[in-house]
């Protein structure tokens, strides 16, 4: 797994506070793990920060899933 | 009780008279307090009045990109912004039927719009901070309406339900948002009322006096403390039992 999907896993299990091995590629941060609205805007701000990128509230979005996550990251940093 | 030690609150509109009382208040309680206003001389002497812990934000709220710049320039001049209290609000009565387009938008603009861009602009570090208190400065008309202010009514009420709608989304990040209403207080805007209508206001007021700005103050300094974290979404009329809601 790449530095980037860890790092992202990390920030998840900790806002989430869910187990690590349910924050697989297609695991929904709402439908999967549990996450509500709010808590997908702070995940948002979270990876903004771990990263130093900047995610527009339309890119936000389209950012439903761990893997989606990753790859939005990837693609930016 | 009721001590702010730590905590930055902006203050808009504090060059009027409840504005200033309320900046007071919260800095007698230990609060950091950024002082916002368009008249920068007010402002100045409030902050020299003040010593330490007071900073001036100049802003004009009709201003857009200027209300979207105050929260940042606000948290650069004190570290942070935990308590935002928009008490900022102008009137341009007149009767519905007279009331222009710009009469009404001028007014929306400023006591609403405004207020929803503080709010939005001082969110985020709010939530990364899981402690923040939102009060924003409603009116009695709000709640029951007043000939010839259509449109300062109509921007106060949409303050309450605003900040309604702010208190649900946020009330699990130990953020509070809450309105006060006040009712007739007595400040330099009301000083240019005459005796006569200063009477005939008062017999409507069971307290029979109007209210003065430190009993608004004492209410948004409860509302900003920590005692108050289980009180959200609410609306505080403070207004001598002129309406009671």
């Amino acid at each position: 797994m790449s530095d980037v999907a860890d790092r992202v896993k990390k920030i998840v299990v900790e806002h989430l506070g869910v187990e690590a091995e349910k924050v697989v590629e297609n695991a929904s941060f709402i439908d999967d793990l549990g996450a509500d609205s709010l808590d997908t805007v702070e995940l948002v701000m979270a990876f903004e920060e771990e990263f130093g990128i900047e995610i527009p509230d339309d890119a936000a979005e389209t950012i439903q899933s761990f893997g989606d996550a990753v790859k939005f990251i990837t693609e930016a940093s | 009780m009721f001590d702010l030690t730590g905590k930055c609150a902006l203050i808009t509109g504090a060059s009027g008279g409840i504005g200033g009382s309320i900046a007071k208040a919260l800095h007698a309680a230990g609060a950091t307090v950024g002082l916002s206003g368009t008249r920068v001389e007010p402002l100045e002497a409030l902050a020299a009045e003040l010593g330490e812990r007071a900073h001036v934000l100049p802003c004009n709220l009709s201003d857009a990109e200027a209300v979207d710049a105050l929260p940042k320039a606000a948290a650069a001049a004190m570290g942070s912004v935990d308590i935002l209290v928009n008490n900022a609000g102008i009137t341009r009565d007149q009767l519905f039927m007279r009331m222009s387009d710009d009469e009404w938008q001028s007014v929306i603009d400023v006591n609403l719009t405004s207020t929803m861009r503080l709010c939005r602009g001082v969110m985020r570090p709010m939530m990364k901070a899981r402690w923040g208190r939102i009060i924003n400065i409603s009116s009695i008309v709000g709640a029951t309406g007043n000939p010839g202010q259509v449109n300062y009514a109509a921007s106060k009420a949409g303050m309450v339900g605003m900040t309604k709608s702010i208190a649900y989304e946020v009330a699990s990040r130990g953020i509070t948002a809450n309105a006060v209403a006040p009712g007739f207080i007595a400040t330099p805007m009301t000083e240019k009322l005459t005796d006569d209508q200063k009477e005939k206001i008062n017999v409507q007021i069971p307290a029979a006096r109007m209210g003065n700005p430190e009993e608004i103050a004492a209410a948004v300094l409860y509302l900003a403390s920590p005692e108050a974290a289980y009180v959200t979404g609410s609306t505080l009329h403070v207004n001598g039992g002129m309406a009671m809601l």
